[in-house]
């Protein structure tokens, strides 16, 4: 069974939701999802200051075998994005909830925070996937 | 319902990914990709190839038959011990598989086909022999394992029987040596050193599991298709097909035509694209900026300034034919298949994500015994 965090909120889409508590959250992709891909070969991230509604596609990764569009689970800004993985794409597969994540944006609307999934609900979506 | 080679067990047993590879279910990694490519290039690492069934040739009639059969010509390999990389065409000329010929005894050829067309081979193989003196056997009791990088004969040594690990090392490249029950061979399609073992399924298991205390990395699917891209070997059925002649898949050099006397199958064929004109070619291309090419991509020649040759994916007349990552090189390789006029370009554009990125047109391989090929 993949991990997945308790204290973390999910996206159908298999990005982790982590609230900074400062009006900023901070966004990866799930240990389920690194396996799917497999070793990312190239982390194209936004830049500081990019803007997106929730639901935009935020930048594409590459991997091996597959590309995989990265979403944005809430409307806000870019304030930062994890410049390691420019060297280091692997760090997504080795540590995809820790040195692996992707950036930081702001959260414009808290409502949305509350329609992504809990760790139970995200749980489900996988063992689906998983069939 | 997945088929299973005898060595299933041991990849359950590391928790390998597992894929469908033409039907068999066998591992795409067991850990990562991109490390047992690595370790493949920088120590050994071993793959199961038991799906590739090895058929046996024997007979008065064995030369005289692949001499018909193939497009190579095994009287290329007439010293006992030697193996070639052949490839077998239809009557059309194109290229219905590729494979290396070993010549294990007087009257005893055993052929191992790199593609996975397994009973249409069977059928058309047979078909061929009914007018020589020859037995065909396809060998399913047999398991294979191959074994390749720098320190790959020396760690297979360590395992095998003193009689074998001594004849073992005798071997030169692309020579081969047998018990009458083991066959080993110096071959394999990573680009590195190594060897190919072909085992009764018993010892197979056996020999695995040794190999794995002795420290050897496993290594899937995924690692062998990235190691034989950056060694510019075709894959059956993307870089390669039943439509495609040797000269449109840089196979040209293993079609022998000298002996005028020799009518292979296909050869009629063959001489009529060469004097009509070879109409595509198979080349390299390297990307140099960040991003991944991916099979089927358009290929373009570059767009000008003045909009002349700003051709949309949909008309472009190139394609990539496999399309990947080189772990050597950073970046992304492919093979893929133009028109013949642009093999001499310097620069094509690749299709990808709507947009076209420039990529380098090299002459396979990419990479050679670890090292890079490409200049600058």
């Amino acid at each position: 069974m993949s991990e997945i965090p308790k204290e973390l909120s999910y996206a159908k889409t298999h990005e982790w939701v982590g609230n900074d508590g400062d009006g900023t959250v901070t966004v990866g992709i799930t240990e389920f999802a690194q396996s799917s891909l497999g070793d990312l070969v190239f982390v194209e991230l936004p830049k500081v200051g990019d803007k997106f509604g929730a639901g935009d596609v935020v930048t594409v990764v590459e991997s091996v075998k597959a590309s995989s569009d990265i979403y944005a689970p809430v409307d806000g800004e870019i304030v930062e994005i994890n410049e390691e993985l420019a060297d280091s794409p692997e760090r997504v597969n080795e540590d995809p909830f820790g040195e692996g994540w992707l950036f930081k944006m702001t959260v414009n609307e808290t409502e949305h925070l509350d329609t992504l999934l809990d760790a139970d609900a995200y749980a489900a979506i996988v063992e689906e996937e998983q069939d | 319902m997945l088929k299973h080679t005898p060595l299933y067990d041991q990849h359950v047993a590391l928790n390998a990914k597992l894929m469908n590879v033409a039907g068999w279910e066998l591992p795409l990694e067991y850990s990562s990709q991109i490390a047992e490519h690595l370790a493949v290039r920088e120590s050994a690492g071993m793959f199961d190839i038991s799906h590739l069934r090895p058929v046996d040739v024997t007979g008065p009639g064995a030369r005289d038959f692949l001499r018909r059969l193939l497009a190579t010509d095994v009287a290329r390999i007439d010293t006992v011990g030697a193996a070639l990389y052949a490839c077998m065409l239809n009557t059309h000329g194109g290229v219905v598989d590729d494979m290396i010929v070993y010549h294990l005894a007087q009257d005893w050829y055993r052929l191992v086909p790199n593609a996975l067309t397994g009973e249409k081979d069977q059928a058309w193989i047979q078909s061929q022999a009914r007018d020589f003196d020859v037995e065909v056997v396809e060998r399913e009791d047999l398991a294979l394992i191959a074994v390749q990088g720098p320190s790959a004969c020396a760690q297979v040594a360590a395992v095998l029987d003193d009689t074998l690990a001594d004849a073992m090392n005798t071997l030169d490249r692309f020579m081969a040596t047998s018990d009458g029950e083991t066959v080993i061979g110096r071959t394999g399609f990573t680009g590195e050193d190594g060897l190919e073992l072909m085992l009764a399924s018993g010892k197979a298991v056996s020999v695995w599991k040794a190999l794995l205390d002795g420290g050897m990395t496993a290594a899937g699917f995924g690692a062998r298709n990235t190691l034989r891209l950056e060694a510019g070997l075709n894959r059956y059925g993307y870089d390669m097909d039943e439509d495609t002649s040797p000269a449109e898949c840089n196979l040209g050099a293993l079609v022998d035509l000298d002996d005028d006397d020799r009518h292979f199958v296909g050869r009629e064929a063959v001489l009529m694209e060469a004097e009509q004109g070879v109409r595509h070619r198979l080349i390299g291309l390297l990307l140099e900026d960040d991003g991944v090419m991916r099979d089927k991509a358009a290929v373009r020649e570059p767009a000008r300034d003045d909009g002349r040759l700003d051709v949309s994916a949909g008309d472009a007349q190139g394609r990539v034919t496999t399309g990947s990552y080189s772990p050597i090189l950073g970046a992304s390789i492919a093979l893929a298949r133009v028109p013949a006029a642009w093999a001499d370009q310097a620069q094509l554009e690749v299709h990808i994500h709507d947009a076209w990125q420039s990529a380098r047109v090299v002459v396979p391989p990419f990479v050679r015994l670890g090292e890079s090929c490409i200049e600058g």
